[in-house]
Formats: C-alpha cells, sequence, structure tokens
C-alpha cells in the first residue's frame, strides 16, 4: 500500500490495530508504552515494538512529547500508520525518528499482521 | 514566475535527530530562511526550522508566515518527563530565544504555593528546572491554558501558533484567530523561528464547517456546554462543527464547549450561529447533521460519572476566569467545606480575585485558589485523592487515564453543595 511520508524510516514488526483514535497524552503510559486510557480498544496493551496503526491522533497536544518520551524511554512503537496524520503526531514521530506513514487504508491491517513498512518510499506491506 | 518559485526543489542534507537522510524540500523558502537552514542561525534554530519545514512539506505549505503570538504545551513535568525536559534544557543552554511573546501552558504545581499545597518536592524539584529553562529561553513564564484571559489576545484573522487543545480552539473559534493544532515541540519552534508554515487552519478555505450540529435543549450551567462539547467531540472527531441552536452563550461557556470537543475529538475550530466572528460568514449549506437534545446530554453526564463521592472537588478546566471565581465565592461566603475545594486559574487572575476579595471569602469556607496548574497536569493521584468532582467535560475526559481518579461529573452547584 502506498501512502505519504510522515517521517522517515525502515522497520519491520507485527501491527497492533485501533479502530479508535489515539490520544498519546492520558492515552499511553510513557515510561512502560501500555494504553492507559479507559474504554479504549487497546486499554491495557502495550504498543512497544509494535507497528502502531490507527486511524488519527486526537486530544491533548502534549501528545508529540510523550511519542518523544516513549522513545526516549525505549518503549515507543516501532513504526506508526495513519489513515491521517495531524501536528501533534508528526511532530512526535519526527522528533523521535520513528518511521511513519499516512493516507493508509488501515482497514485492510488486522492485529497480528507481520508488517514490512518503508516510511523513507511512504510504502508498507503485510508479509504473507 | 511565482509559480516557479514555488517549484523550486531544493535538495539539502537533513542532520540531527530529525532525519538522516536526504530529502527534498518543496516549499518556498526566503533568503533568510535558507540562511536559518545553511546554519547560519545557530544549531539549535536550524534544527527547529527544519522542523518546520517539514511539517509544511508534509502539509502542502506554499510558504511560512510570520507569527503574532505563540502557546507552548508540554509544560508541566508529569506530562514531559525526563526526556522532554532534557530536550527543553538543551534548547535553552544553547542560547536560543524566543521572536514573539510567548506564554506557556499549565505547569505540573502551583509554582509559588506548591508546598503549603502538598506537592512532592521532588516533582517541584524537576518542575522549576523545566520553568527556568522556558525563562531562559525569553518565555513569559505564565502557565495557563487560557491566554487570551492573562495578557495574551491575538486579534481577528492574526496568525499565530498556540497549542495548548482548548487555547486553540478558544482562539480559532471566539476570537478568530488562526492556528492549527501545534505540539509542544512545533509552538517552540514557531516561537524561536518567528514563523510557522501556512496550512490548515490558516487558510480560509480550510476553516469551512464540515458538519452541522442541531441543538435542541436549553443549555444553562457550563458544564452543560463541557456535556455537548464532550458529545460532540466523540462524534465529529477533526471535523469542524457549525453550531446551530445555542441561543446565547457567554466566553466561559464557549471555553468549556470548545475544551470538551478538543479532548474527546481533535475539533480545533467550530462556529455558532449568531454568536462567533466567522460564522456569517462560511458556507453551511449542504453537511452532514447531528441532532443532540436532551436525552443526549443526559447520557452524557451518566457517561462520564465514573465515582460516587468526591474526594476533592476542582474547577477551573481550562483555567477560571474572573466571572467564574466570583460565582464560586458567593456560594462558598460564610460556609464551611468538609472536604477540599481547589480552583485552578492563572497568575493573573488569581491577583484580581485576591484584590476584590474572593480569595479570602474561598480560603475562609477551606476552598483553594492553586496557580499556574490544573487538575489533569498535576501529580493529585500521588497526593492520596481517588474521586475528583469537576464541571468540565474535558476534565472528565483525562482524569481517570492521566490521574487514575473516578470522576463525578456535575454542575457547580452541585458539587459545591456537596463538599459543604
Amino acid at each position: 500500500m502506498k501512502g505519504r511520508t510522515i517521517s522517515p524510516g525502515k522497520t519491520e514488526g507485527t501491527a497492533i490495530v485501533s479502530s479508535d483514535p489515539i490520544g498519546f497524552y492520558g492515552g499511553i503510559d510513557i515510561k512502560t508504552g501500555i494504553v492507559i486510557e479507559k474504554g479504549h480498544p487497546l486499554e491495557g496493551k502495550k504498543v512497544t515494538g509494535k507497528i502502531l496503526v490507527f486511524p488519527c491522533g486526537k486530544g491533548s497536544t502534549v501528545g508529540s512529547y510523550v511519542i518523544y518520551g516513549l522513545s526516549k524511554n525505549g518503549v515507543g512503537p516501532a513504526g506508526i500508520i495513519n489513515k491521517e496524520t495531524e501536528t501533534i503526531v508528526a511532530t512526535g514521530v519526527i522528533l523521535a525518528g520513528i518511521p511513519c506513514i499516512d493516507q493508509i487504508d488501515i482497514d485492510k491491517i488486522k492485529t497480528g499482521d507481520k508488517i514490512i513498512l518503508n516510511a523513507d518510499k511512504g510504502i508498507c506491506k503485510i508479509k504473507k | 514566475m511565482i509559480k516557479d518559485f514555488f517549484l523550486k526543489y531544493k535538495t539539502v542534507k537533513y542532520s540531527h535527530n530529525i532525519t538522516p537522510v536526504k530529502r527534498v524540500i518543496n516549499m518556498y523558502l526566503t533568503k533568510e530562511e535558507e540562511k536559518i537552514l545553511n546554519g547560519e542561525n545557530g544549531e539549535v534554530i536550524e534544527r527547529l526550522f527544519r522542523l518546520l519545514v517539514r511539517l509544511g512539506d508534509i502539509y502542502g505549505a506554499e510558504k511560512m508566515i510570520p507569527v503574532g503570538s505563540v502557546q507552548v504545551a508540554g509544560v508541566s513535568y508529569k506530562s514531559i518527563g525526563d526526556p522532554g525536559t532534557e530536550f527543553l534544557e538543551d534548547i535553552a543552554s544553547k542560547g536560543a530565544k524566543v521572536k514573539v511573546l510567548t506564554y506557556l501552558n499549565p505547569a505540573g504545581m502551583d509554582l509559588e504555593n506548591w508546598k503549603k499545597l502538598g506537592f512532592p518536592a521532588d516533582f517541584a524539584k524537576n518542575q522549576l528546572r523545566i520553568m527556568d529553562a522556558f525563562r531562559k529561553m525569553g518565555i513569559v513564564v505564565t502557565s495557563t491554558c487560557t491566554p487570551y484571559l492573562a495578557g495574551n489576545l491575538p486579534r481577528f484573522r492574526e496568525h499565530i501558533a498556540w497549542s495548548e487543545s482548548s487555547a486553540v480552539s478558544f482562539s480559532n473559534s471566539v476570537i478568530g484567530a488562526r492556528t492549527n493544532r501545534e505540539g509542544g515541540p512545533s509552538a517552540l519552534a514557531a516561537a524561536i523561528c518567528g514563523i510557522t508554515p501556512n496550512y490548515g487552519l490558516h487558510l480560509w478555505k480550510n476553516r469551512q464547517p464540515t458538519v452541522k450540529i442541531n441543538v435542541d435543549t436549553d443549555l444553562s450551567f457550563n458544564s452543560d456546554f463541557g456535556a455537548l462539547g464532550w458529545y460532540v467531540g466523540k462524534q465529529v472527531k477533526n471535523k469542524i462543527p457549525y453550531f446551530t441552536g445555542i441561543k446565547d452563550a457567554n466566553t466561559d461557556q464557549l471555553k468549556a464547549l470548545g475544551a470538551a470537543m478538543a479532548a474527546s475529538g481533535a475539533v480545533a475550530l467550530y462556529h455558532v450561529e449568531g454568536l462567533t466572528p466567522e460564522a456569517d460568514l462560511v458556507e453551511n449549506k449542504g453537511l452532514e447533521k447531528i441532532s443532540v437534545g436532551k436525552k443526549e446530554i443526559k447520557e452524557t453526564y451518566n457517561k462520564l460519572n465514573t465515582g460516587k463521592k468526591p474526594d476533592i472537588v476542582i474547577f477551573g478546566c481550562p483555567h477560571a476566569s474572573l466571572r467564574e471565581i466570583s460565582t464560586i465565592a458567593d456560594k462558598l461566603e460564610g460556609k464551611h467545606l468538609k472536604k477540599p475545594v481547589w480552583i485552578c486559574t492563572s497568575r493573573m487572575i488569581k491577583e484580581a480575585a485576591e484584590r476584590m476579595g474572593y480569595n479570602e471569602i474561598i480560603a475562609k469556607a477551606g476552598g483553594s485558589i492553586v496557580a499556574d496548574t490544573c487538575m489533569v497536569v498535576s501529580p493529585i493521584e500521588q497526593m492520596g485523592y481517588k474521586t475528583t468532582g469537576v464541571n468540565s467535560g474535558k476534565a472528565a475526559n483525562y482524569l481517570p487515564g492521566f490521574c487514575k481518579q473516578e470522576v463525578c461529573f456535575a454542575n457547580l452547584d452541585d458539587l459545591v453543595e456537596g463538599q459543604l
């Protein structure tokens, strides 16, 4: 699938997919990488080392620092794939150096899929 | 000619932690801006400028535009932790200074009264490190989510780079200034460079409503506006709502409405027929329609109520205005609180409330005015509180996840009554 480069880099990993938007601030614990937002489809799940797939960001603009902090603390996702990346997530992944692309039909990706992400070219592939 | 300018491609080698590969820059840069890119104004400015260029290219900006003021989020030690603190100290230590009036989001504690209010000392130490870093950059150490009530007031159509989500919503919607939802670091970059990429809500074509919300019920308490905002934000995510049916609302109520929509969704701009400045100028025909009535508001109150009896009631999310403080002072005059009530506000409004004698009335009843911080970014869970009462849709949204609180969401009258 071809999308748009938000933050370059190449990575591979297992997909963790949220149908709901993610607000990183108050949504994911900066020290553990675990989703803490009550009632969120990914509540209690760990994003560390995964390819985190979600439609778009939401909530607080402090989210950029949370993405940066997750990465600095060694518990960040390996890559991010969005339907639409807004500034908050874009700023976070650029600073953190997390490969990220958007404009992808994320409905085609299921949790557990093995994903090859080449954000330099803005593409991702599901490994069969 | 002009078109050629915009199509001018440049290949630049990126360095630092922004991008380690060669990339093409699509947007038009002035001679001055190219100098920044070549590192002629120092490493820090170059690094932050590259962030702005990347964002501009991603979102299709043709050029940079000057900003009138900036508001930076990511101030509380609780929010940004050690990685964020070190990031800011690094920038400050290299002598970077802001070019425009720049205010800060709330800190994690009352910067003057933290000991008395029971904020932990090690937390305070780190929080003060962050404030020092900001001060060194020439940022006004204000710490408020309502800069527009505390001396940073943009004008209609002024381009600004603000980041706190409720302040973004208020400035775009109620004032008609123009800002995207900036991430903490991109706002800081705008402050230090004095510019922002011209895309998104800076452009008139992107400020048109994308969904119509018909409100078919009376809203009286500020918490009713919070509930409406929370419900609508959930439904519309990052769309631009055009409200009809809201007969009247003061700025406190619009502040509550916008804050809740920005928390449960990512709404950065809304229009209210007859009330907000751009509502008469935009095209509102042929939009998807959502109706909100008594039933939806009641359901939202129920949904946001996860607790039974509050240990503490906290008002001022977003920061309380002088009018809100005066209302609370009226209710507390001559009364005695059994359990704590905090009112969060900016240092400037606290000063005005002091002069009016409101602070004394509230203190006599056993309540506290807390400045510079708010319940969401302060470590209240470490202070022994388990259930918090709020009248803010935004606070009700964040407290369960970020402060591990059960929430009692109610109107101001009921909350005050319950603590007496």
